[in-house]
């Protein structure tokens, strides 16, 4: 089996946002860097529990700079075998496709994985886009995932409920929660990542054609209107009249 | 011209459909240019989308569209695309949705914005978009700088307006590539809206001591026809269904009310529910983070407060 399971860096979920003055860029002083959790405790947690269970490989994919190798790093330790990363600014969610899907054609990957969303640009764009570049089927909010020879069962997450799904041949899948269960790196997966081969490549010249071009923070809540436990009906009558959501 | 693709769930709208045509037809009137609406499969009463500005309404029917497979949709989509010479595509930012607008923007070689969250600024020739990013923590301005632009709209940020008729249902021929994905089974709950549709949601958390406590939470939901939700260490702990959990791993949700019950309000949930219209908070610690975040606050036993919320909502609904 071979796997590939794309990688992004985001803030740490507890980080709080700020801007350059001019809401032109995100201002990344004292943020904490990780990786995207659902890549990380979904979609590369279940790649190597398939190959661990079968045989083969997973490789990881990242485009972004020399300070992504961090995250890189982290993931060959929780298990990946190898890892590339495409050395570009990722601006953009049809560029990064892009160079995954460069990298991914002549590698015939039986699955691709990425996570459902990356938690800065929530966008569940990537992994489509991939999928499209390659002429793969897509298969998105993945919550289940079982692999019988050439054929994949998957259970994937729709509104209010859940989908079961048969596909055959190679796909690309988004992991959701429930699809593998978080791993902390151990001492021995920490050594070994080390030494585990590790290629930077340049990227493919592909347009930004849809870009961040200024950022606002959500107006701040004026305050919290204290309602006394005794008096529901207050705290009704303001819904009613004051908030109009009822 | 805007071509909106109206998402039907077994033949039927949901209303994530008639906000993506209203938003289509409020872009062609900045524009100024029409609105088209494609359905795909079998769709009933697919002329009421003309209500909501839909100037024509396409159907592209046929066996490929009974279940949902992305690379059949975008297939599709996009050659109604092409073929109409559509220079904007909404779609719903549903499963359904995020799963077509990548496929779409790879195969139109096209700037797409996730998640949209206002009209686009056509000022001065450009397109600039609104969206929430850093699980609503922040708001981004996209600019989309190819001449196709792809947009899949959130849910509840465009109020439905009901302006137009019914028009005819045209119908609209492509070639469907094969599918090389089954579906085995669907299941879903009956007779509750899904947590990402629903407008009202009750939700409660590790407050509530126990599963066998949430009688209290169904009650109050119950009376304001509301959806039920939870924080993550109660569907962890198998309290309640995974599909309840809402937060930053959860479902992200944006609800005209969030009532929180018992929830401290951790950055990771708030990520998920502060893109809520107004929030109640009902938490017996003054100093829990979630007031911060809230609009209106009940500092209280949960045990004693939610039923009288309930008795009090019940007379409101009787009045
Ligand atoms: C990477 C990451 C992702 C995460 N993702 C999510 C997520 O998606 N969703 C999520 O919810 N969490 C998430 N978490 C967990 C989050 O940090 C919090 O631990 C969690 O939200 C706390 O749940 P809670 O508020 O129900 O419980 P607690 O924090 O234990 O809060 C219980 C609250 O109930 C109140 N209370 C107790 N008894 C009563 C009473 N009788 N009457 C009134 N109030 C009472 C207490 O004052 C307290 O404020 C994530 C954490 C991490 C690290
Ligand atoms: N820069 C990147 N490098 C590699 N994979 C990425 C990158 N950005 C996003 N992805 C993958 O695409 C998924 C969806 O991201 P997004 O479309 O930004 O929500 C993520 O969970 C990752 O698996």
């Amino acid at each position: 089996m071979k796997l590939l399971v794309c990688i992004s860096k985001t803030p740490d979920t507890t980080s709080k946002i700020s801007f350059t003055p001019d809401g032109s860029k995100f201002n990344d002083a004292g943020i904490a860097f990780i990786m995207n959790p659902y890549d990380e405790w979904y979609a590369l947690v279940r790649a190597c529990e398939l190959v661990e269970k079968n045989v083969g490989t997973v490789t990881l994919i990242n485009v972004g700079g020399a300070d992504n190798d961090q995250i890189i790093r982290k993931g060959l330790a929780i298990g990946a075998t190898d890892a590339v990363r495409v050395d570009a600014e990722p601006k953009s969610a049809l560029f990064i496709a892009k160079q995954i899907a460069e990298h991914a054609k002549s590698q015939n990957y039986d699955l691709i994985f990425c996570g459902k969303e990356s938690i800065d640009y929530n966008g569940s764009e990537v992994g489509a886009m991939v999928a499209e570049f390659l002429d793969l089927p897509f298969v998105s909010y993945a919550s289940k995932l079982e692999v019988n020879g050439g054929t994949s069962t998957v259970e994937r997450d729709i509104e209010g409920g859940v989908e079961t799904l048969e596909v055959s041949g190679p796909f690309v899948v988004s992991a959701a929660k429930g699809l593998a269960e978080q791993r902390i790196p151990n001492m021995m997966g920490i050594m070994k990542a080390k030494s585990k081969p590790f290629t930077v490549v340049a990227p493919v010249a592909f347009p930004d054609l849809a870009v961040p071009v200024s950022y606002t923070l959500p107006k701040e809540k004026t305050g919290v209107k204290l309602v006394s436990p005794d008096n529901m009906e207050e705290l009704v009558r303001l819904l009613h009249e004051e908030a109009k959501v009822i | 011209m805007v071509l909106v693709f109206a998402e039907a769930i077994k033949g039927q709208f949901k209303k994530a459909a008639f906000e993506a045509v209203t938003y289509g037809a409020q872009t062609a009137q900045l524009l100024g240019s029409q609105c088209v609406a494609l359905t795909l499969g079998d769709v009933q009463n697919a002329g009421q989308l003309g209500v909501y500005g839909a100037n024509k309404v396409l159907n592209i029917n046929g066996a490929a569209f009974e279940n949902f497979d992305s690379q059949v949709f975008a297939s599709a989509i996009a050659q109604a695309t092409e073929k109409l010479g559509a220079t904007v595509v909404v779609l719903s930012h549903t499963s359904t949705g995020k799963s077509l607008l990548g496929r779409l923007a790879a195969r139109l070689n096209a700037g797409s914005v996730a998640g949209a969250k206002s009209l686009p600024d056509v000022s001065g020739g450009g397109f600039k978009v609104t969206k929430g990013v850093y699980s609503g923590k922040a708001i981004a301005t996209y600019e989309i700088s190819s001449p196709i632009k792809l947009i899949s709209l959130a849910g509840n940020e465009i109020p439905l307006k009901a302006t137009g008729n019914e028009v005819a249902v045209e119908t609209l021929e492509v070639s469907a590539p094969a599918s090389k994905v089954k579906v085995l089974s669907v299941k879903r709950q009956e007779g509750i809206v899904p947590l990402p549709e629903a407008t009202t949601v009750v939700s409660a958390g590790r407050g509530m001591k126990g599963p066998e406590n949430w009688g209290i939470v169904e009650d109050l939901a119950k009376v304001m026809g509301a959806t039920t939700a939870c924080s993550r260490p109660v569907a962890d702990a198998d309290w309640r269904p995974h599909h309840e959990h809402v937060g930053q791993t959860g479902v992200a949700i944006r609800p005209n009310l969030y009532i929180a019950i018992g929830i401290s309000g951790a950055i990771q949930h708030l990520a998920g529910v502060n893109q809520s219209k107004v929030i109640v908070v009902i938490n017996k610690d003054p100093e829990a983070p979630f007031f911060k975040a809230a609009d209106y606050g009940v500092v209280g036993d949960l045990f004693e407060v939610v039923p009288k919320l309930t008795a009090a909502m019940e007379k409101f609904k009787a009045a």
